[in-house]
């Protein structure tokens, strides 16, 4: 099978691929994440028993941290084509611009997915051997951390797709801003200024509004194993919120690609 | 040599001043840390049949002698007491009881609350906020010497029971008070002494007893921000109720100071041969919780500006690597040192320049916001608000500087604007709006990480003898002001170090 788009899902492949900088940034990504979910997991006590731990978000506190490297591999897989010029040479070669975004979000797409499933199989792994020596385990009274489970599976494969998402936000931004500290920039402040904002928000239904729209606070509602009733949006709707981000800003950066000289 | 190093100055300044973008960077900075700090619409007020009420009692806080807000709710059984005299007592049992499901009157469970407090007490007046000394057993603490909500002093140890009782004096001279502890009412050990200003030559002084609300243990989730605090209650016994010196004859009288009583808790106090009980809840302390009325909830916006400020920092140096304009730097100013001293001093005052005046504005637009929703705003000395808003621009000045030098050691823009970010905000967000990690590991990296320096913004003290939630979120912070600042500006300066010698050894 050939035609334009195979094409350019070969050239974006083979430019992730040559790159050294995309595979150090995700064994980072993997690395950071399953470290510091492993360190909070041994971090996490309760001697006196009955706290509200969730031990699947405990386990997945990585993904913090670790979003914030896969939020610069999206944004680089653009970004540095204009910062090399690189972008004039992919632009002859291939006119059709929305194909090439949409390459490197294939592209991209899978080299997270395949990341980001290591990365939290990892970090669960690494949670059901370190949470039980601290008394948080089915027997004294807390879910199951097992992918049997269907609340661990979704929080799981949530967390997946939630990386995959924030590395398409990255690369939308970037492909609208072009400038890599600019659209690094612009991607860690809407994941981390709401939850900040939100927090010293007074009022409650304020609070509870930002976290509905946040990327972030709204993303990782799908970490919840525990307490869903509180949460101020269902797990997989909370997914959706940062979904309609990435998308919008798909949307922006291929308008901008489309409309703007190089 | 100086004229030299003033026209490097002014050659970066030109550079600065001249790319579109950057100008337009630290412009968006200063909108964005004025304008999110305006985004909180707490109010602050109460529902009166169908009509929203703003402000009221419980949007108000009485204020100390020293200007601070303070609680001031406890149970009084008191006497006019002139200018000198004592005050001793034998307390024999404490107990109390605490009300967990928002203060219903039919769940309630017997314990007492940390620093639950019962004993003497030397007063200006009934009037919550006057000035006062105090001897005390406090649940969990063993004897203490308070004084003016801020001050406490250790007595004897342990808790009180009626085979282990504590005696306890207060003796009156002119102003100054004194307060003694004792195991048999035989031997006395002086406790602390104290000079009240604004002691009249006719007092209040009596027995005491305050208890400071439940609260829950709460739930990590992200924003699960104010745990709710529900009335507790404590009852102390007292007997060899002795008074000495200058008291005027009278009967002793009970009085719910700073509010009367609900269901629940029960005040008040009964006498019975030469026993006194006092029932009391609330306590004698400086607020720590100020909430939306703290003077730095408007400079939350400082983290998206914080954000801009980084990015902008970063490709100061970045782009001069991008366009190879680094090599005609190098050529015309040939000292590598020197020139990352004066980007570091352009980047640094422009970041300042801007960030002072947004923070000014965030406080002056969004403090009558507030007051005008009811909100009280918890007062601060000046000195103190000047610490919190310049030290707030020089916070964000002092990170554009550790952006520049980690974009000259990185030379790559998103990697080092991600790691600035990462150091300064995701310890911040760790320990408070996530408050996923346990308390001690929170404390631990806001003490060594760069995000140490936020501790700048803590507007109020933080009282060891006060139950709080001493969150960055509530504005508090692990190390002291000036401590946390330096932190993050010996980051700086090791990164600018390193920045110096990559520069020198590295081509460009």
């Amino acid at each position: 099978m050939t035609g334009p788009l195979t094409d350019a899902l070969r050239a974006e492949w083979t430019k992730a691929r040559t790159v050294a900088s995309t595979g150090w940034l995700l064994l980072a990504a993997v690395v950071l994440t399953v470290a510091v979910g492993a360190a909070v997991s041994a971090a996490v006590s309760c001697p006196a028993g009955g706290c509200a731990e969730d031990p699947a978000k405990i386990t997945l506190t990585g993904i913090y941290p670790g979003q914030a490297v896969v939020a610069i591999v999206g944004v680089l897989a653009v970004s540095s084509e204009y910062s090399a010029g690189m972008i004039r040479v992919t632009l002859a070669a291939m006119p059709r611009r929305i194909a090439v975004l949409a390459a490197k979000a294939v592209v991209l797409t899978g080299l997270v997915l395949t990341a980001g499933a290591v990365a939290v199989l990892a970090s669960v792994l690494a949670g059901q051997t370190i949470l039980p020596g601290h008394g948080i385990d089915p027997a004294h009274g807390y879910p199951s951390l097992s992918l049997g489970s269907p609340p661990v599976l979704r929080a799981a494969a949530g967390s997946v797709l939630y990386l995959v998402l924030i590395a398409l936000l990255g690369l939308g931004i970037a492909a609208a801003v072009r400038d890599s500290a600019a659209a690094i920039g612009v991607v860690l402040g809407l994941l981390f200024v709401f939850p900040i904002v939100g927090a010293t928000v007074g009022n409650a239904h304020a609070a509870r509004f930002i976290q509905q729209i946040g990327p972030m606070t709204a993303g990782l509602a799908v970490q919840a194993t525990t307490g869903l009733r509180g949460l101020p949006i269902g797990p997989w709707a909370g997914l959706g919120v940062l979904a309609a981000w990435a998308a919008a800003a798909l949307l922006a950066g291929g308008l901008v690609l489309r409309l703007r000289d190089t | 040599m100086a004229a030299g190093f003033a026209q490097l100055l002014r050659a970066e300044w030109v550079k600065f001043r001249t790319v579109r973008g950057w100008v337009v960077g630290m412009i968006v900075a200063g909108l964005l840390t004025a304008g999110v700090g305006l985004l909180g619409h707490s109010e602050c007020g109460s529902q009166v049949g169908a009509v929203a009420v703003v402000g009221g009692p419980g949007c108000t806080s009485s204020l100390g002698p020293g200007g601070e807000a303070v609680t001031d709710n406890f149970y009084f059984v008191h006497r006019p007491m002139g200018n000198t005299g004592s005050i001793t007592v034998r307390v024999t049992s404490m107990t109390g009881s605490y009300s967990p499901n928002g203060g219903s009157a039919s769940d309630v469970r017997p314990g007492l609350q940390p620093w639950s407090k019962a004993g003497i007490i030397i007063k200006a007046s009934a009037t919550p906020g006057s000035a006062y000394a105090a001897m005390m057993v406090a649940a969990g603490h063993g004897v203490r010497m308070q004084y003016d909500y801020a001050g406490d002093v250790a007595g004897l140890p342990g808790a009180v029971s009626a085979t282990s009782p504590r005696w306890l004096r207060l003796t009156r001279d002119g102003g100054t008070i004194t307060g003694y502890d004792s195991l048999d009412g035989a031997h006395w050990t002086q406790v602390g002494s104290v000079r009240l200003a604004g002691l009249p030559a006719v007092a209040d002084a009596g027995l005491f007893a305050a208890s400071p609300g439940y609260t829950a243990p709460a739930s990590q989730s992200i924003g699960s921000g104010s745990a709710s605090t529900t009335p507790s209650q404590a009852t102390a016994a007292f007997d060899h109720v002795t008074v000495r010196g200058a008291w005027p004859a009278g009967a002793w009288t009970g009085t719910a100071v700073g509010g009367g009583s609900g269901p629940y808790p029960v005040l008040g106090y009964r006498q019975a041969g030469g026993e006194l009980v006092v029932t009391g809840s609330g306590d004698i302390a400086p607020v720590v919780d100020p909430g939306a009325g703290s003077v730095a909830t408007p400079l939350v916006g400082a983290f998206a500006g914080l954000i801009a400020i980084v990015i902008v920092g970063a490709m100061f140096i970045t782009a001069e690597y991008r366009r190879g304009l680094i090599r005609v730097t190098l050529a015309a100013s040939p000292r590598r040192g020197r020139l990352l001293a004066a980007k570091a001093i352009v980047i640094g005052a422009a970041a300042f320049a801007v960030s002072l005046p947004a923070v000014i504005v965030a406080q002056l637009v969004a403090e009558p916001m507030a007051r005008s929703r009811g909100i009280f705003i918890f007062p601060v000395p000046a000195a103190t608000d000047v610490r919190v808003v310049a030290g707030t621009a020089a916070l964000l000045a002092v990170a554009a500087v550790l952006a520049l030098a980690l974009g000259t050691l990185l030379r790559r823009s998103a990697v080092a604007v991600t790691i600035v970010i990462a150091v300064i905000v995701l310890p911040y967000f760790f320990a408070s709006p996530l408050a996923v990690l346990p308390a001690g590991v929170a404390d631990w990296l806001l003490r060594v990480t760069p995000a140490a320096g936020f501790a700048i913004q803590q507007p109020y003290p933080a009282y060891p003898q006060v139950t709080g939630s001493y969150t960055p979120g509530n504005g508090y912070y692990p190390l002291a002001p000036w401590a946390g600042f330096a932190v993050l500006c010996a980051w700086t300066a090791l990164a600018l170090g390193l920045a110096v010698y990559l520069l020198r050894r590295r081509d460009a």
